[in-house]
């Protein structure tokens, strides 16, 4: 991946220590936290809110906001990286584990992928392997506070591992399937995957 | 064949000073392939110990003008990679890049109906993409866009701007000064809000296909706003820059 091509006159800044060991390929430290959503907001009211679990399924499970609520909660700090380069270090999130939701249900031996749909029609697909053993979560709250609306509240899906495409704002749900289905930004050029440690940017990468 | 998306290495024909703190490179690119007018190409600057940093500019040019692209790089204080664009880099330097890049955040002549196009800032650039393609590709559907920037010294485009509207092939162009408006100012002068939009979207119709496009803010508030004028949450596409605070 490294070019032996060199930027004339190009130093960069550099950043002593053991938060550049923690940046993945391409990308930059930022404290700030982006919005980079591709349309309006959503705004679903709470008594109309539903978080379904279906597809390949033994049953489909659906739980309201409130029923939501009940469901025990963790704490998660995580590393976020976007495509669009920028990488958060130690972001506090709260919420609930997939592993947590999948308690409730079970789950056919051939669901190997799945999709997570949003209100507004979002939709990203994740590889199941890539969701379990404490690798994603529902995320209710950031940094303290209920998750704003412009991030993705009341809840969004976060796959810290993979670059945050993956991380489904305004999560209604998601389905399990035999195959992969490319979600929104997958079918507009990026990748299936989207390692940032492997620079899984676009299509072809 | 050249894998696609691969990194090349194109050269600077021409920097143009747009704004005092917008800048237009023309590149020159050895695997050039036709853009789609709102998307945009990675630069990636490598030093000499092998330190990379890489960013995302949005594509200035119309994809009928081959070989080439512009891209118009706005500085941001401390930005690692505009200010050594903006001060460092020379016509004639090398620089790598990759691209066309971007799939939903398009605009093309062959897409009927009407367009609106809403920028903030540093915005413009890919709608301006999409407004010189629509020159290029002799399009006449009925255009309208709404600009907003901090002063008259910085709308990029100003002048290529005016002579388009002057062309009256459809397009019309509406600018708001935020913070300071020269003396006899005739436009706008306040953030976008409603009252600004029902004015200069209104006459587009419901069925308009609106690409808005500048810091989050003012996308989050323009998106809104045509939402509740009624115009498909769909048709509404946004792309937004810069820091948010958190």
């Amino acid at each position: 991946m490294a070019s032996n091509f060199v930027s004339r006159g190009f130093v960069g800044k550099r950043r002593a220590g053991e938060k550049t060991n923690r940046l993945p390929p391409g990308q930059y430290l930022t404290d700030d936290f982006p919005v980079l959503s591709a349309g309006p907001t959503p705004h679903t009211p709470l008594e109309q809110w539903t978080f379904t679990v279906d597809g390949l399924v033994r049953e489909k499970t659906t739980w309201t906001w409130a029923e939501f609520l009940q469901l025990p909660m963790q704490a998660f700090t995580a590393d976020i990286s976007c495509v669009t380069k920028w990488t958060h270090l130690d972001m506090r999130w709260e919420g609930v584990s997939l592993d947590t939701l999948l308690e409730h249900v079970e789950l056919d031996r051939t669901a190997l992928y799945l999709t997570a749909y949003s209100d507004g029609g979002y939709t990203t697909n994740l590889p199941v392997p890539d969701i379990l053993n404490g690798q994603s979560f529902i995320a209710l709250r950031y940094d303290g506070r209920p998750l704003a609306p412009e991030h993705g509240g009341p809840a969004r899906m976060v796959v810290p591992h993979l670059y945050f495409w993956k991380s489904a704002k305004w999560i209604r749900g998601i389905r399990f399937m035999e195959k992969d289905k490319q979600g929104f930004w997958e079918s507009a050029g990026y990748h299936r995957r989207g390692d940032p440690w492997k620079e899984e940017r676009y299509w072809n990468d | 064949m050249k894998n696609p998306l691969s990194w090349q290495i194109a050269t600077v024909r021409k920097i143009k000073v747009e704004t005092p703190r917008a800048k237009s490179f023309t590149l020159e690119l050895p695997d050039w392939t036709p853009h789609r007018a709102g998307q945009h190409y990675d630069v990636r600057l490598t030093a000499e110990d092998g330190y990379q940093a890489q960013r995302s500019y949005s594509i200035a040019s119309e994809p009928e003008r081959e070989g080439e692209v512009d891209l118009t790089v706005e500085r941001i204080a401390d930005g690692e990679v505009s200010n050594y664009m903006h001060d460092v880099l020379i016509e004639g330097d090398k620089i790598e890049v990759r691209g066309p890049i971007g799939g939903y955040f398009v605009w093309e002549s062959s897409i009927r109906g009407p367009l609106l196009l809403v920028a903030g800032g540093s915005g413009i650039v890919p709608l301006m993409s999409m407004i010189r393609h629509r020159r290029a590709a002799q399009s006449d559907a009925p255009t309208r866009l709404l600009y907003s920037s901090r002063s008259i010294d910085d709308i990029i485009y100003r002048h290529e701007l005016e002579a388009l509207t002057a062309g009256k092939d459809g397009l019309a162009v509406f600018y708001t000064l935020t913070r300071s408006q020269p003396a006899g100012w005739k436009g706008f002068a306040r953030r976008i809000d409603a009252g600004m939009l029902s004015e200069v979207a209104g006459p587009l119709g419901k069925e308009a296909q609106a690409f808005i496009c500048g810091p989050t803010q003012l996308v989050e508030a323009a998106a809104e706003v045509l939402v509740g004028m009624g115009l498909n949450a769909g048709h509404i596409r946004t792309e937004r820059f810069g820091p948010t605070g958190g």
